[in-house]
């Protein structure tokens, strides 16, 4: 069993899988990678299974020294990896020595960089998952961000690893590249605002503000005029949510959030395009498209089939 | 109705009224009892269940119909006796910041504001926003009061606080904007217990107050 010494932890690294469904009842959101493509497409390029717990860094990247041979595949945002100085292009398996340095920079893409390592990181799954809470300080490595001198272990190879080098297709990429125009659904508050209120909330851009993180992206704006119509009583909120606050400002509603709310639902952001909301950065300029449940449908089976197609990872 | 691409909500009712809060719950049951595949998750509420599903496996409509066929049989569902809970809480002071601004607003003494807090046995509608915080109500009339324009962006946990006519504990430090009348030092969610939240949907509570000494002594317990 290999491990894996965090030098330095970057801005805000978490343990993470594809979360835990199913403890709503608990008030206990999934949390589980932001741009779960990106974690699952890492976990195939090196033989894992899709949901292995990797290393979910933010914006500026960490540096760790691998204490035994290891093989890795960096996933999600460019942080300009380099093995011992030598760069390491990303979305490719590579295999690591005992004692080499991995260290990544400041991102030169979208928000969030994957970190895949043969076997998966190895920690005590809380409720059958490994990924971070980091509001409630659950689950992941200590129920927190990773910290400088961390050791993380690395899970045991199932014995089905397999040698050669494999990237992911770059076809493949460009159609799962992370949008800035973000696809959503009516939210079921949606008739609540009246006519130049969604009329305005399709035409506006919005920037993401620095409040963005795991829980939600608060966005600022135009606001929208007239807000809601209608008195709120608390419900369940999905994943992707966008809510409109009594500022008449959206804010999206994210892997972390809060398992029920009370502000009124324009919109929900369609599942195809999850992951680009986990690749958005402050200061990024977005804007929403409304599709039908059918068209949402139809792009997710799609996103699916890519996902689990045989032409997705090649052999170099 | 559908909530997004993946999950439909369902009303029960445009009230919160303890009809729909027991509709909520037998169907929650009998959900959990005889699942549905390819639902993934559940999030009760005041008067509606949010069902979380697989968008490849389910179409709204589909789903829709399946479920139709569960709420035909709420009727049949029995509940379990709810468990009653008591919650030591230390009152005022540092542990309960805005205790004297509620007394105040209602023009009478924080004395008679925990008197009444702790007067009541509250209902757990349901648990949402931080992993174990229980929506707990009815708060008793004289003490309803709206929750503060600025949250805090730093809430202690155990905090109790009250907002409109609800009342809660904060499991965890968080951000929050209910008025905080005191603290416990219960622990509302440990991974360490079987079913690690303190309070469950359903559950019966009643706030018991203590003295800081207690407050220490139940800490290190």
């Amino acid at each position: 069993m290999s491990a894996i010494e965090v030098l330095s932890p970057g801005l805000l690294t978490t343990v993470q899988d594809l979360g835990r469904e199913g403890f709503g009842p608990m008030g206990v959101s999934p949390s589980g990678a932001a741009d779960a493509l990106a974690l699952r497409i890492g976990n195939r390029l090196i033989g894992n299974t899709e949901g292995a717990p990797g290393l979910e860094m933010t914006l500026l990247g960490g540096t760790f020294q691998f204490q035994g041979a290891c093989v890795v595949a960096m996933t999600g945002s460019d942080f300009g990896a380099t093995l011992d100085g030598d760069a390491l292009p990303p979305w490719q398996s590579f295999e690591v020595k005992p004692g080499q340095t991995l260290r990544l920079g400041p991102t030169r893409s979208g928000a969030r960089c994957y970190l895949c390592v043969q076997g998966g990181i190895a920690v005590q799954p809380f409720l059958g998952s490994a990924s971070t809470h980091l509001l409630s300080g659950l689950g992941g490595h200590e129920g927190r961000a990773l910290r400088k001198g961390d050791v993380l272990k690395v899970g045991g190879s199932d014995g089905t690893s397999r040698t050669g080098t494999f990237a992911c297709s770059p076809k493949a990429l460009s159609h799962l590249a992370p949008r800035k125009v973000l696809r959503v659904t009516p939210g079921p508050q949606n008739h609540w605002f009246p006519k130049p209120a969604q009329k305005s909330f399709y035409a506006n851009t919005y920037r993401v503000t620095e409040e963005a993180n795991r829980m939600g992206l608060r966005l600022e704006g135009p606001a929208i005029p007239g807000g809601a119509h209608g008195e709120m009583i608390s419900e369940g909120v999905s994943l992707g949510a966008v809510q409109i606050a009594a500022s008449g400002l959206p804010i999206i509603l994210f892997v972390e959030q809060q398992t029920t709310g009370g502000y009124a639902k324009i919109a929900n952001v369609i599942s195809a395009d999850l992951h680009s909301v986990g690749q958005l950065r402050p200061r990024d300029e977005i804007r929403f498209e409304l599709v039908s449940f059918d068209t949402a449908r139809k792009l997710l089976i799609e996103q699916e089939e890519l996902l689990t197609s045989e032409k997705l990872i090649l052999e170099i | 109705m559908p909530a997004s691409d993946q999950s439909l909500l369902i009303y029960f009712s445009e009230k919160i009224t303890i009809h729909a809060h027991e509709r909520v719950r037998k169907l929650l049951r009998l959900l959990e009892s005889e699942p549905v595949a390819g639902v993934r998750n559940l999030h009760p509420a005041y008067c509606s269940l949010l069902v979380k599903f697989e968008a490849v496996k389910w179409r709204h409509e589909a789903l829709e119909r399946e479920l139709r066929k569960y709420l035909g049989r709420l009727d049949k569902v029995k509940l379990p006796e709810p468990r009653q809970v008591e919650i030591p809480v230390c009152y005022g002071g540092e542990f309960g910041p805005d205790l004297e601004d509620v007394a105040a607003t209602h023009g009478i003494s924080p004395k008679r504001v925990i008197e009444r807090h702790t007067s009541a046995t509250y209902l757990v509608y349901f648990l949402g926003f931080t992993p174990g915080f229980a929506y707990l109500g009815e708060l008793p009339k004289e003490l309803v009061t709206p929750r503060l324009p600025v949250p805090r962006k730093r809430v202690p946990a155990g905090s109790v606080g009250i907002a409109g006519n609800q009342t809660g504990v904060y499991p965890f430090e968080t951000p929050g904007g209910w008025r905080l009348l005191g603290r416990t030092p219960v622990s509302m969610f440990r991974t360490d217990r079987e079913g690690l939240s303190l309070l469950a949907i359903g559950d019966r509570v009643r706030f018991v107050p203590i003295a800081r000494e207690q407050f220490a002594e139940l800490s290190r317990a």
